[in-house]
């Protein structure tokens, strides 16, 4: 099997067609980005501010109803766009830094620092879930800021798991032997020439684990664990609408139909990535 | 052969278990924040006295070097002993059991959901490929992955609750308070289990014992259901102990969406309380009970598989 697939020359279409997996993950994600970006002029009303009656139904006027401090939901999910997709960029940041730093490490230079390394990602990887999450926000305090570095210090393990096993292939061609014997140092061959030629795996993981980030940081929002009243968050507005949910279902529903949507636009985007790019990898 | 197997998968797990403990504690003690502090913000706020902080902090040990302290840890953890709770002044492990009936009918019912709906799925989209049941357990598997649990733990009471009120929406009494919070940890696992068993199955399928099964004659029934399920199960099960670390992960959100006392709940009152030794024995617990039920589960496995059982262990 060659290894097409990880060159650079694997990032263009090949002329086939864009999946319909692949065009609705893009179109939901943008439209949410446009959203979080542009969220004073796609929002009707101040997201904090009480502007009518608490729980009045979705209505023409108030399209997702209004919460129990009678501030518009639509309004609220808009801005709460901001907070959720930041949050997915900085765990993925966090997590795929220090992760491929990790597996780069491991992978290049094997032996007994790989076996140290991947011994403490194994312990990692034995926490289910958001359990690591959940230690790392304990020991640093419940906030939306800890909820990022969280989510994204628990997926370390997948990033370097992925970035060690190709780069333990990566090694072996005869460019990196080239680039050792004519002296360049281990650091720059690792950033330089080693890096590069695991960028597209990365970025599949990556888009996958933008979505479950957002999804995992809601839920610690959710538990109070992350975002306090009043920020617009959506895991906090579910936590808030669920003790009224028999008489006001839509406070809860719609902010967590955003995170359904964003969730299922990235799983739709990275799936249709992984088989775009990397047709080896088609059987996670 | 099986004996030694055995006896190296046990030192991977003593391995990985020290490694677990040392995480715990690591991230608990290393990173910035004073317990002591971050305790009495909660529990006595305002009038707390220097001396009362320092008297605390020598009580608990923490004027002690990290290395002492984790030793402390560790012998606690090996006999048993995980310290108690700062806030409800119980033994941790007592706190513990008294929760975890709770939370593994919790689980088991996730389980059973997740297998009942899964496999059935996954056999029907295997043996009917590209009809609607196929589609429907790709759309299943899609919507596992990407609903927020807790937001589909609330679409469930809202349906099933207060829509048509069949099932109560929270409390822990009986077993109808179990169908809403199992379902929804189920339903979540069982899109994976569906896409894995049709996979599995479609690979077994193809298989020359199964050829060899139409050419005897059988009936339709007895190759699908004895032969060609039988083993296109074996991943299904290793899949299984994965999935049961999703049911313990997805307790801390299942049980404050239904409401039910449980060792989720707990660990997330002990973060919000800042109770640290109930936060470090209930992860260190529930990562143990993953990691043991994996062990447990791969060991089933390989008893199972005839290639295995009967040949050298791979």
């Amino acid at each position: 099997m060659t290894t097409a697939g990880m060159t650079v020359r694997g990032l263009t279409v090949r002329g086939r067609t864009l999946s319909p997996g692949f065009i609705a993950g893009v179109s939901i994600l943008t439209a949410w980005v446009l959203l979080a970006i542009f969220a004073p002029l796609g929002a009707p009303h101040d997201p904090l501010a009480t502007i009518s009656g608490a729980r009045e139904a979705p209505s023409p006027e108030f399209w997702f109803g209004t919460d129990r401090l009678g501030r518009d939901v639509f309004s609220r999910v808009v801005y709460g766009a901001r907070v959720s997709l930041v949050l997915g960029f900085i765990s993925v940041a966090i997590g795929a830094a220090l992760g491929s730093a990790l597996g780069l490490v491991s992978g290049y230079y094997r032996g007994a620092v790989d076996t140290v390394l991947m011994r403490m990602i194994d312990a990692m990887l034995a926490f289910p879930g958001i359990l690591l999450a959940l230690v790392v926000i304990a020991a640093l305090g419940p906030s939306i800021t800890n909820v990022m570095i969280a989510v994204g210090v628990s997926t370390i393990p997948r990033y370097a798991r992925l970035v060690r096993s190709s780069v333990l292939t990566i090694r072996e061609h005869d460019y990196i032997d080239a680039a050792r014997l004519v002296g360049v140092p281990d650091v720059k061959i690792m950033l330089r020439h080693v890096l590069p030629n695991t960028a597209i795996p990365l970025l599949v993981l990556s888009t996958l684990e933008f979505g479950q980030a957002i999804s995992i940081g809601a839920g610690l929002s959710f538990l109070g664990l992350g975002a306090q009243p009043p920020t617009p968050e959506w895991g906090l507005m579910v936590a808030v609408g669920r003790d009224v949910l028999g008489r006001a279902w839509w406070i809860s529903t719609f902010p967590g139909l955003a995170i359904f949507t964003v969730v299922m636009a990235t799983n739709l985007l990275g799936d249709s990535l992984q088989e775009m790019l990397d047709p080896r990898l088609r059987s996670r | 052969m099986l004996a030694s197997y055995l006896a190296r998968r046990l030192a991977q797990l003593a391995v990985v278990l020290f490694l677990v403990s040392v995480a715990v504690f690591s991230i608990m003690h290393a990173l910035p924040g004073d317990p002591v502090q971050l305790m009495l913000s909660g529990a006595e706020s305002g009038s707390v006295t220097p001396e009362r902080q320092e008297q605390l902090r020598e009580e608990m040990g923490l004027n002690d070097p990290l290395p002492v302290q984790y030793g402390r840890f560790l012998r606690g953890a090996v006999t048993a002993d995980l310290g108690t709770s700062v806030r409800l002044r119980q033994p941790v492990l007592d706190l513990i059991l008294d929760r975890l009936g709770s939370t593994l009918a919790l689980s088991l019912g996730g389980i059973l959901f997740a297998v009942a709906i899964g496999v059935t799925t996954g056999v029907l989209a295997a043996l009917k490929r590209g009809s609607w049941i196929d589609g429907f357990s790709r759309i299943l598997a899609y919507a596992g992955v990407s609903m927020p649990l807790f937001w589909l733990g609330l679409l469930l009471i809202l349906v099933f609750s207060f829509w048509l009120p069949w099932f109560p929406p929270a409390g822990s009494e009986g077993l109808r308070s179990l169908v809403l919070p199992s379902l929804s940890l189920g339903l979540v696992s069982a899109g994976v289990i569906a896409r894995l068993t049709r996979a599995s199955l479609l690979e077994v399928l193809v298989e020359d014992y199964i050829r060899a099964a139409w050419a005897k004659g059988l009936p339709k029934r007895i190759v699908y259901l004895r032969h060609a399920l039988r083993n296109a199960l074996l991943p299904v099960l290793t899949m299984l102990g994965l999935q049961f670390g999703a049911m313990l992960a997805g307790a801390v959100v299942t049980e404050t969406v239904f409401s039910r006392p449980g060792l989720g709940r707990l660990v997330v009152s002990a973060i919000l309380w800042k109770d640290y030794p109930l936060v470090q024995g209930i992860v260190l617990f529930m990562a143990t009970t993953y990691v043991v039920v994996n062990l447990l589960v791969d060991l089933l496995a390989t008893r199972l598989d005839p290639r295995i059982r009967d040949g050298a262990p791979a």
